[in-house]
């Protein structure tokens, strides 16, 4: 699996993950700061050349902002009954530009790369005894686990059809969770056998 | 003579495994086209029917591990919500409390769970996946909602009404399903299998 990231050579996808998220943070932070109309203008300006300057193209751009589209209109209508349309247009385009510029982060950065940047961030929590091995584990496997729990659902559900059973949930779902369960606890008694439990 | 070896604090390797399998649960239960019920007339998400599977058979602290591990691998960038949704432009839309409640969601429904010993009853189960799989995440979601909006409580509230008796269901579901399991499988109860993993 390789996420949404669309492969490139831009300063963007040069920059470390981390410096990114911190960029993030910091944009956000003042987007949500900012209500005079003009700073947002500003600021929808800056994240079009951000996504200019990046090259990922329209189409990615988009479907990026796409599953925000039906509530930016009831959040608009809502904000334009209740305040006006000054607060209306800023609150909609605060939204939009927030989850674009995210995005942007997203679309620019290897999935592997911001992994291993959460991971660097997640060690400080060996003081309170969380072993950064086991915690890559974890993730990997489950990252593993998503085709290989995808068919067994396939396969539990063409199991319940043949039977005729194609209507009810629980004729589907609890051979799936058993299922799932035994392949969890298998694969728990191989790893423990292969002595991850003394690492 | 033989060695002692010393009792291992934390997790379990037999815990690793099904935190990690659980979180890919509930992301192929996202996916389009892995669960379609009904006979394909309603496509709804049983994404937080996963959450509440994942609290109601792993008890607190796995099923709300197993929830974090699935949310840091969409902040990643993996498009495991469902609609192929992820990466980080989830985390400053507006349901990211939402998505963030599932954690305590998770934990709270197995809290319960495991307070019902080694035989959860039915009664116990429903009130487990109502209280965190719909209570909780409602509680998280539509604060968060309204900071992220700039919209009043009331409103925000009023914009997540139309998902309520959607979420009932799926919590009347899940408890069905984690009984069904739990009889099937004696293990699917957490604290069953505490007491069989600390048996060895």
């Amino acid at each position: 699996m390789t996420g949404v990231y669309v492969p490139g050579d831009s300063p963007l996808h040069r920059l470390p993950a981390g410096a990114k998220l911190l960029g993030l943070a910091l944009l956000c932070t003042t987007l949500f700061l900012l209500g005079s109309p003009l700073w947002l203008g500003g600021s929808t300006v800056l994240v079009v050349l951000l996504y200019a300057v990046s090259g990922v193209g329209p189409g990615a751009a988009w479907a990026q902002v796409k599953p925000l589209r039906w509530f930016a209109v009831a959040l608009f209508v809502m904000q334009f009954v209740l305040v006006d349309l000054h607060g209306a247009v800023s609150a909609t385009l605060r939204l939009v530009l927030a989850v674009a510029l995210a995005g942007l982060v997203t679309l620019t950065t290897r999935f592997a790369d911001m992994m291993a940047c959460f991971e660097r961030c997640l060690a400080p929590l060996r003081l309170l005894g969380v072993d950064p091995f086991r915690v890559s584990l974890v993730l990997s496997l489950a990252v593993r686990s998503v085709p290989v729990i995808s068919a067994l659902a396939t396969r539990v559900r063409e199991a319940q059809q043949a039977r005729g059973l194609s209507w009810s949930v629980r004729a589907f779902a609890v051979p799936l969770v058993v299922s799932v369960l035994r392949h969890a606890d298998a694969m728990g008694e191989a790893m423990s056998a292969r002595g991850l439990d003394d690492h | 003579m033989m060695q002692t070896r010393p009792h291992r604090r934390g997790l379990r390797t037999a815990d690793l495994a099904r935190i990690s399998v659980f979180a890919a649960l509930i992301a192929v239960l996202g996916l389009p086209g892995a669960l379609n019920v009904f006979g394909n007339t309603v496509p709804i998400t049983l994404q937080t029917f996963g959450v509440m599977l994942a609290g109601a058979i792993l008890g607190s602290w796995r099923g709300a591990l197993a929830v974090a591990v699935l949310i840091l691998l969409v902040a990643a960038g993996l498009p495991l919500l469902a609609g192929g949704r992820g990466g980080l432009g989830v985390f400053t839309g507006p349901s990211v409390g939402f998505l963030l409640g599932w954690i305590p969601g998770a934990a709270l429904t197995g809290w319960i769970v495991e307070r019902g010993g080694a035989s959860p009853g039915s009664v116990r189960l429903l009130v487990a996946c109502l209280a965190g799989g719909v209570g909780v995440i409602y509680l998280v979601g539509i604060p968060v909602q309204a900071a992220v909006t700039g919209l009043p409580l009331g409103q925000a509230a009023l914009l997540s009404l139309a998902f309520v008796p959607g979420d009932v269901a799926k919590a009347v579901i899940a408890s069905i399903v984690a009984r069904g399991t739990q009889r099937a499988y004696p293990a699917a109860v957490p604290t069953v299998h505490r007491e069989r993993v600390k048996a060895g």
